[in-house]
């Protein structure tokens, strides 16, 4: 396990206080309170059903177009609600940027993939539009492998290169957070590292949040982890921490692998 | 029972299942057949492109060939827009709970069941004494009909009515084709509801729709008994002049030759030959909107 420097002092740059998520009567997510540390992964793990994923959506509102979800309690974003006036759920999405567990690059061509959070933004000019995608493509290291076939439609990526497809997809529009749900959980071991180098690269400029069932993909990517389990966070703390000397028994059981 | 006497059960199960599909195979080529046979050899340039002379006993088709065109194309033109609006709104703006969306499901599913010739009836009490009378009432001399009369466009808009369902449940069905991932894909990119329908959504859905298109084509070209009502003429020697003159219909024509003729024996060949006209134009309308089908689901899957 390689040991990540913390940066205690980082500003929170997205924090929840007492969240709660609803479906219908039965709540998935428990007064949940936790702070996203600026330009550091945070790592959501704990066993399916746990609220892992439900909270990772709460922070882009995707959970608002679920019929019958609710949500209680406080999201901040730079220490304002998202929920407040100044912001619809459209201008936080911009700013709070989703890759998906399984990919879903659009039935177009790899440019327009990449075009389409800017086209709907209103940029139209070429020039600009090619700029941009060659450099979130960059960030997103596809940009060699696909430079030569901009044209061509996504669908004949692998699936590797269709997931960084999406998340160069998500970068062009240049969020300021960015939420992983699973990325590579359906990705063989080498799209797998390559996804992982990219979380390292993209901290540098990127709040980012990712959920994953993989313990040793958490111990490697994030500074800071959360363990959830029922619905509630029961420990949140430096990943190092949290897989070395995890205050709590439950945590302890789960990353040693006594269930899962 | 015993094993010998399944056996023969089996067996007979076989033979009248096979039976029963070779029948139909069979009535198909029957049809075909005759009609190519009786009607093919009578088809030249000049019985498509001339009108009907001597009551009907010589001479062509072509006011109804333009008749059927015109009105089915005006159809199109109507249902289409109203159709895919609606399959939209009950798809993609209705709650799931929704109560109006409830009521719009129950009139389409029991629209589609009214008999056409009740669609006529609807024709002719709505589009042209309700709509035709009031406008005739605000724009006409009095006493004068212009437009409280049969006419092409109050036939096409009745048929537009009656395929309506049609163009709905395809473009429902098309919607829902649509993976959930791509919606969500856009939404989280910071697009709006209305930004993803018309860039991910309704281009995805499009083959389908276009599907929709052509099984409204398909029956709409086919229904007679709603323009008896609503705008198709025995015989017209010039062809409509406007949406607002009575039309020939391919259909209507056929019942024409085969019960109005004063001369069976000579009629007879005319008959067979508008029946060939009218199978082959609704198998190539057919064919054109599955080739554009196809390319637009290839265009489609391969990116653009």
């Amino acid at each position: 396990m390689t040991s990540i420097p913390q940066h205690a002092s980082a500003a929170p740059k997205m924090e929840t206080r007492g969240l709660e998520i609803r479906y219908g009567p039965k709540a998935a997510v428990k007064g949940v309170s936790l702070t996203l540390p600026e330009r550091q992964v945070t790592a959501l793990i704990g066993p399916s059903g746990c609220g892992k994923s439900t909270f990772l959506r709460a922070l882009n509102r995707m959970n608002d177009l679920i019929p019958g979800a609710s949500a209680s309690g406080e999201i901040l974003l730079d220490g304002r609600s998202i929920y407040a006036g100044h912001l619809d759920a459209v201008e936080l999405r911009r700013r709070v940027g989703m890759v998906f567990q399984k990919s879903n690059p659009f039935p177009k061509s790899i440019f327009e993939n990449v075009a389409y959070g800017l086209r709907i933004g209103g940029l139209s000019d070429k020039r600009e539009l090619g700029e941009r995608i060659e450099r979130s493509l960059h960030s997103a290291a596809l940009w060699d492998e696909v430079k030569d076939r901009l044209g061509e439609s996504a669908m004949g990526l692998s699936g590797g290169q269709q997931q960084r497809l999406c998340i160069a997809r998500a970068l062009a529009v240049e969020p300021e957070v960015l939420l992983m749900d699973e990325p590579a959980s359906a990705l063989d071991p080498i799209a797998t590292a390559k996804i992982e180098d990219l979380i390292h690269e993209l901290k540098a400029r990127y709040t980012i949040a990712i959920v994953t069932h993989n313990m040793q993909q958490a111990a490697r990517v994030s500074d800071q982890t959360a363990f959830f389990y029922m619905g509630e966070l029961v420990e949140v703390g430096p990943t190092e921490q949290i897989f070395t000397t995890p205050r709590e028994q439950r945590t302890e059981d789960y990353v040693t692998g006594k269930f899962g | 029972m015993s094993v010998a006497s399944r056996k023969t059960l089996g067996a007979a199960l076989t033979v009248l299942t096979g039976a029963a599909a070779a029948l139909v195979v069979a009535m198909l080529a029957v049809i075909l057949v005759d009609v190519f046979r009786g009607g093919a050899g009578r088809v030249s340039w000049e019985f498509l492109t001339s009108s009907p002379e001597e009551g009907m006993t010589a001479g062509g088709i072509f006011p109804a060939i333009y008749g059927t065109a015109v009105m089915t194309l005006i159809m199109t033109v109507a249902v289409m827009p109203v159709g895919v609006l609606t399959a939209v709104y009950l798809h993609e703006y209705a709650a799931p709970s929704s109560r109006m969306a409830a009521l719009v499901r129950v009139a389409v599913t029991n629209l589609a069941g009214v008999p056409s010739i009740v669609f006529g009836l609807f024709g002719l009490g709505f589009f042209i004494q309700f709509v035709g009378g009031a406008l005739d009432h605000a724009l006409s001399p009095p006493g004068e009909l212009h437009y409280g009369r049969p006419a092409l466009l109050w036939a096409a808009l009745t048929l537009a009515v009656l395929t309506l369902p049609v163009v709905i449940v395809a473009t429902e069905e098309a919607l829902r084709a649509v993976p959930r991932e791509h919606r969500d894909a856009s939404l989280a990119l910071g697009a709006t509801r209305s930004q993803t329908l018309a860039r991910v959504v309704l281009p995805q859905a499009l083959p389908g729709i276009l599907t929709g298109a052509i099984l409204a084509v398909a029956r709409g070209a086919g229904e007679v008994a709603p323009l008896l009502f609503t705008g198709v003429a025995y015989f017209l020697p010039e062809l409509p002049g406007s949406v607002w003159s009575q039309f020939m219909h391919l259909g209507y024509h056929v019942y024409v030759l085969a019960t109005q003729s004063p001369d069976v024996e000579a009629t007879r060949p005319l008959l067979y030959a508008t029946v060939f006209v009218l199978l082959a134009l609704t198998f190539a309308l057919n064919l054109v909107a599955i080739a554009i089908r196809t390319r637009t689901r290839r265009k489609a899957a391969a990116g653009h």
